[in-house]
């Protein structure tokens, strides 16, 4: 039996600091979704939720707070919250619903309002929340971006111009994307010369956060084809593994890594697109375009590796050889990355998905990656959240 | 024993000793040998143990950098920023007995410049903060003295 769903509509609202209520992003792109799809809301099934945690009880209960924005119809519900990977768990609920039978079609939406500056804890004497205990260090979001960055500058020989050769690939497609919160291009001097965050990342390496909504209707494939919709897009593979013991990375928000004494120590990282590629029966080799996690420029490099598009070390060359650029072998980042969005966070890792469907349908403009047929998305949530997505035609 | 460090309290409290030279506070399984920073007290981690007897140890106080930056930017509560906010380094250490790395602040006067991923480091503690109580000491990471 196939594990296969179609991807019938996608939608967004725009990437900004707009300072309004996140239910009205959510719903614009719920709309903008159905539209896209040819589907009425009357006929959504399933309405599955990416929660937001900053947003009041509203936002804990996402998937009833936006089927009660667009209209009580009836809809099962569902909420899903995994920090940024919170889409992809959202959109691996439905699709479950969706190949179990109990519906053929489902929206699946996230978004966000966020506040200005750096994300913090709930405040207080809390030692026994990680979270809480780094920033009590000082050690910020950026921190854990940096310590990456400059691992691979003394390891692997990235220079401060590799990182901000990504930062520059991004924002030129970002011109491009009507969603993006940043549609301009960067001069070298410009990202250089921004202000230095942690040390080598400068502020135009590190992702802002946003505000912003994105959504999808998926459909089992006999809905797609009744609807004549039998090409659209599928996804052939969702990944939400959580870390193996002993995890060895230093990973937001840990103050330690666990000790590989007693169990070898395993990369998260690098098994969260593997079971992706496993259940789609696809390799990196199959891949027309990537969207990976961009936190920081840097981090684009680690991703390269962490979804086999290279062996570790190798990404610096695969940067610089041009591959990752639209118009190379294998585009990353095409919808211009988290660079040009800014991480709305429950939105984020649909926002992947959403590009991947324009992409593969041939409607994403100048961005588009020609003959695109495979994608994935990649992406990881606080506190053991894989994500990582892979859509086909 | 070391000889016990400047009067002061700590930061966190129990997660480490405060001495001249001190060692972070960590727990060790008693049926499968893993170590915990922060302390597992409650049962073990390890998917193949099901442990529940810990015994509190001394980490290792010298280890690795597994790799540095620092903090340019004054980070939000809970951390007390001096004013005016002044920058510091961070470094990753990799214990080597342990197999574990822990992030730190680095120690005051050491220069990102000097640090080098593989460095050895040492543990000391210095003041996080200042209130009225007095100072509030946490661990930092400083390069041992033939580490250059």
């Amino acid at each position: 039996m196939s594990r296969e769903v179609a991807i019938l509509g996608v939608g967004m609202h725009p990437w900004g600091k707009w300072g309004r209520n996140f239910v009205e992003y959510g719903v614009h792109a719920a709309r903008a979704a159905l539209r896209d799809a040819g589907v009425t809301w009357q006929e959504v099934q399933y309405v599955s939720g990416a929660a937001t945690m900053r947003c009041g009880y509203p936002g804990y209960v996402a998937g009833a707070t936006f089927a009660q924005a667009l209209g009580w119809q009836g809809a099962q519900i569902n909420t899903s919250y995994a920090a940024c990977a919170s889409g992809s768990q959202a959109l691996a609920a439905a699709r479950e619903r969706i190949l179990s039978g109990a519906c053929e079609v489902a929206l699946v939406v996230g978004a966000d309002t966020t506040p200005k500056g750096f994300l913090a804890p709930q405040p207080g004497y809390r030692p026994e929340d990680p979270d809480w205990v780094r920033f009590h260090l000082g050690i910020t979001n950026p921190t854990y971006f940096a310590l990456y960055a400059r691992r691979r500058m003394d390891l692997y020989g990235a220079t401060l111009e590799d990182f901000t050769a990504v930062k520059i690939k991004n924002a030129a497609q970002g011109v491009h994307n009507p969603n993006a919160r940043y549609r301009r291009a960067f001069t070298r001097e410009e990202v250089n010369k921004s202000a230095m965050v942690a040390d080598p990342l400068r502020l135009l390496h590190v992702c802002a956060t946003s505000d912003g909504g994105a959504a999808l209707i998926i459909s089992s494939l006999e809905f797609a084809r009744r609807r004549g919709a039998a090409g659209a897009p599928r996804i052939a593979g969702i990944s939400t593994v959580t870390p193996r013991f002993a995890s060895a990375e230093v990973e937001m928000p840990d103050i330690a890594t666990d000790s590989a004494v007693a169990a070898a120590g395993h990369s998260f990282r690098a098994s969260i697109a593997a079971r992706a590629y496993e259940e789609a029966g696809l390799g990196p080799e199959d891949l027309s375009l990537a969207e990976v996690y961009d936190l920081a420029s840097s981090m684009e490099l680690d991703w390269y590796e962490y979804i086999g598009l290279c062996k570790t070390g190798d990404a610096e060359a695969l940067l610089r050889s041009g591959a990752t650029t639209v118009g190379g072998r294998i585009p990353v980042n095409a919808s211009g990355g988290l660079a040009c969005f800014g991480e709305a966070v429950p939105a984020q890792a649909l926002a992947q998905v959403c590009e991947l469907a324009w992409q593969l349908r041939g409607q994403a403009g100048a961005r588009q990656v020609a003959g695109a047929k495979v994608g994935i998305t990649a992406n990881q949530g606080l506190f053991g959240h894989g994500s990582s997505v892979i859509v086909k035609r | 024993m070391s000889a016990p460090a400047p009067a002061g309290l700590a930061a966190i409290e129990g997660w480490y000793t405060l001495e001249e030279k001190p060692h972070l506070l960590g727990t060790r399984c008693s049926a499968c040998g893993t170590c915990y920073f922060p302390k597992q007290t409650m049962f073990c981690r390890n998917p193949q143990c099901e442990g529940t007897q810990f015994e509190e140890v001394r980490l290792s106080r010298t280890g690795r950098i597994w790799s540095y930056t620092d903090a340019c930017y004054e980070p939000p509560a809970p951390y007390v920023a001096a004013k005016p906010f002044i920058p510091f380094v961070i470094a990753a250490v990799e214990l080597a007995a342990e197999k574990m790395i822990v992030l730190g602040q680095v120690a005051r006067g050491v220069e990102l410049a000097q640090l080098r991923v593989g460095m050895a480091v040492e543990l000391v503690l210095e003041p996080l903060y200042t209130d009225e109580r007095g100072e509030h000491l946490v661990w930092k990471w400083r390069p041992l003295k033939d580490a250059a």
